[in-house]
């Protein structure tokens, strides 16, 4: 029973992570309607980020998740400029091939430069014990600091005058336009929040995991997961899909073979996406 | 002038063929990029590193002639869909006359269809899954030892320590893991030991919680199996961080590369099957000591050699002897030699199966069982198991 209870816990604190991961990527489709195919790449830049400023620099682990935060907003909407703005009110797989492009460069680069070579960041931080079961403390700290952000981020989607302009245009482009919001500026906000928001997520599974170049993919893939789960452009259904598949994975697990979830992600994955078209969590858009 | 410009003509058509003729051309992919781009990139500097040494010494004898080896190389981006259309293209296009395999089980048993369908003998020194070579080939040669050798070391040290230690086999679900988790479990069986979790996880699996706490709640007390290299290390670092207090643990190819000590904790006490140490002092019956090869390749490429370089250049070092004994660089020739040979060179002794249903399979190169321990307040890899290619004692119990 014990064991169970510990999957449970385990599965919450990593799903939230996996939440944090999804919101850059729900966040961008809700506001711009744009699936973001960088968005992997955005999240090994955040955990070579951190290998680089904690290696090179020795800048302590935890302190350089404000300036990967600032780094990968400042990317993000040079990012935007180079390959969505002129395409924007084109056909969406235009939108889809430019970021997946942009996607293959990074990690190409990416490659050029490490190989796929194993990276790790050893962070030490005191764990919770309870019987036989430990909890990494890079795990709960994780958890902790994906609440935060995705509460900052609430506080400024739903308290400041900008935050009011995204979700004006999140809602209506055309009308907020006629408001006189700027919605260009607002769009490439947005975007590079997305991508700040991804690399955040890179940083704090770097702090838990080895990593290489390559480990974006699977984050991606689950982020997709997560947004049909949780609504695609819906930011608190992303936390809570994240939430429901880092349970699955800890739960499932203990009842089956392992390697039997990652079916059952995806099984789920069609069957909300037929069923639940607009996701399972999806409340009202505001 | 024209004239000259004439003979010039003629005499470079005349010559164009001699120099075709005394160059070698060795076709094979490398993953430059994609998962298995670490481990296949090592393969390729021992293979470039033995090419370097034969040119630089005037090449291969052959009767009466020498062979310069020219390499014909394509990235495969870890994809075995690439794989067979490049190799198609290296016997077809690019005209090699032998091949090495690619890295890695699964794209070796893709381009396997290739060399067999042309009759291009292939030296396999990155695949060590032996389904590949029991369907009747006659042009394979595997170098290294089966993919069911592998964890044979790490069962028979741990039941030195404990015989019926109860033991969790975990490990990735792919043809080269599950060929070694299918062999270890048998010995582990036959052997007394109890298994007690035996879980196969997603290759690409990035969080190993669900598996650590099974392995908790089954209260084992050793682990066998992992995969290849961001898998293992990730399991590696969090059977550390999860305190899963394991006394003993080995996994797969991960722990064989020198970034593993990156790990820092997490590597202390890991061991790795390995097919060759430096350490492993074989009395070559021809080319480099174990040493000279590790300082040259050290040399060369200015980071340390590990088994996946040894076995390019074993690779190499191999055909080259096959091609100075059979005096030809006829592929039948060559592969009768190699069918022939019982040798040892600094990877170890070679020789393959002969019988049509296993041409080609390794069944004489021995593996040892490296760990990582600590040694002035270093981490470094020593030589635990067989006993008789021992550098340090087995660490047990780690917990």
């Amino acid at each position: 029973m014990l064991g169970i209870i510990a999957a449970i816990i385990d599965g919450v604190l990593i799903g939230s992570v996996y939440g944090l991961a999804a919101l850059g990527l729900t966040l961008i489709w809700g506001v711009m309607e744009v699936i973001n195919l960088t968005h992997g790449a955005a999240i090994v830049a955040g955990m070579f980020g951190l290998y680089l400023l904690a290696n090179a620099v020795h800048i302590p682990p935890y302190a350089t998740l404000p300036l990967i935060l600032i780094g990968g907003f400042l990317v993000g909407i040079v990012l935007y400029w180079i390959s969505v703005h002129r395409l924007m009110g084109r056909p969406p797989l235009m939108i889809l091939l430019s970021t997946f492009a942009v996607n293959l460069v990074v990690i190409g680069l990416g490659t050029a430069a490490w190989g796929t070579d194993l990276f790790n960041v050893p962070v030490s931080l005191p764990s919770v014990t309870w019987g036989r079961y430990t909890f990494s403390g890079t795990h709960i700290l994780a958890a902790a600091l994906t609440t935060a952000i995705a509460g900052a981020l609430y506080l400024f989607l739903y308290h400041t005058k900008l935050g009011k302009a995204v979700r004006a245009v999140a809602n209506n482009r055309e009308a907020a336009e006629l408001a006189g919001i700027p919605t260009t500026r607002v769009l490439s906000l947005s975007f590079g929040l997305g991508v700040a928001l991804a690399g955040a997520a890179g940083m704090l599974i770097a702090t838990m995991f080895p990593f290489t170049v390559l480990s974006g993919d699977a984050y991606q893939l689950k982020s997709f997961v997560v947004t049909a789960l949780g609504g695609l452009g819906n930011p608190a259904g992303a936390l809570v899909g994240g939430i429901a598949l880092g349970l699955i994975e800890g739960f499932a697990g203990q009842f089956m073979p392992v390697s039997w979830t990652l079916v059952i992600e995806f099984v789920l994955f069609v069957a909300v996406l037929i069923i639940f078209p607009r996701g399972i969590f999806a409340f009202r858009r505001a | 002038m024209r004239k000259l410009y004439l003979l010039a003509a003629v005499a470079a058509l005349v010559a164009a063929p001699a120099f075709a003729d005394d160059m070698l051309t060795i076709g094979m992919t490398l993953s430059q990029t994609g998962p298995l781009n670490v481990d296949s990139v090592a393969q390729q500097r021992g293979a470039e590193l033995w090419r370097d040494e034969v040119n630089a010494a005037g090449g291969i004898k052959a009767g009466s002639k020498h062979y310069k080896v020219r390499f014909v190389t394509y990235d495969d981006q870890s994809q075995g869909g690439r794989v067979q259309q490049l190799y198609t293209r290296l016997i077809v296009q690019d005209k090699s006359q032998f091949l090495f395999g690619p890295y890695s089980s699964g794209l070796c048993a893709t381009a396997a269809v290739i060399s067999e369908q042309y009759g291009k003998p292939m030296l396999i020194t990155g695949g060590a899954e032996a389904k590949t070579l029991e369907l009747g080939n006659k042009y394979l040669v595997q170098v290294l030892s089966r993919a069911g050798e592998y964890l044979a070391g790490a069962i028979r040290a741990l039941e030195s320590k404990n015989a019926h230690a109860k033991l969790a086999v975990v490990y990735a679900d792919d043809p080269f893991s599950k060929a070694v988790a299918v062999a270890a479990r048998k010995l582990a069986q036959a052997g007394g030991l109890d298994i007690v979790l035996d879980e196969s996880y997603a290759p690409n699996t990035t969080d190993f919680s669900a598996i650590i706490n099974k392995t908790i709640s089954a209260s084992a007390e050793a682990l066998v199996g992992g995969g290849h290299y961001a898998d293992g290390a990730t399991l590696a670092r969090q059977i550390h961080d999860q305190k899963a207090n394991l006394k003993y643990i080995s996994l797969l190819v991960a722990p064989d590369s020198p970034q593993f000590a990156s790990l820092g904790d997490a590597a202390y006490g890991i061991t790795v099957p390995s097919q060759w140490e430096v350490q492993a002092a074989y009395k070559p019956d021809f080319g480099p000591t174990g040493a000279a090869f590790a300082k040259a390749f050290a040399a060369k490429f200015k980071i340390a050699a590990d088994y996946h370089s040894a076995l390019g250049y074993a690779g190499g070092l191999l055909l080259q002897h096959a091609i100075e004994q059979s005096g030809s660089i006829d592929a039948d020739k060559v592969v009768a030699v190699l069918n022939a040979m019982d040798v040892t060179t600094f990877f170890g002794r070679f020789k393959i199966a002969t019988d049509p249903g296993h041409h080609g399979l390794q069944v004489a190169h021995e593996m040892v069982l490296a760990q990582w321990q600590r040694k002035n307040g270093r981490l470094e890899r020593e030589v635990v198991w067989p006993k008789a290619a021992q550098t340090a004692d087995l660490i047990y119990p780690l917990h």
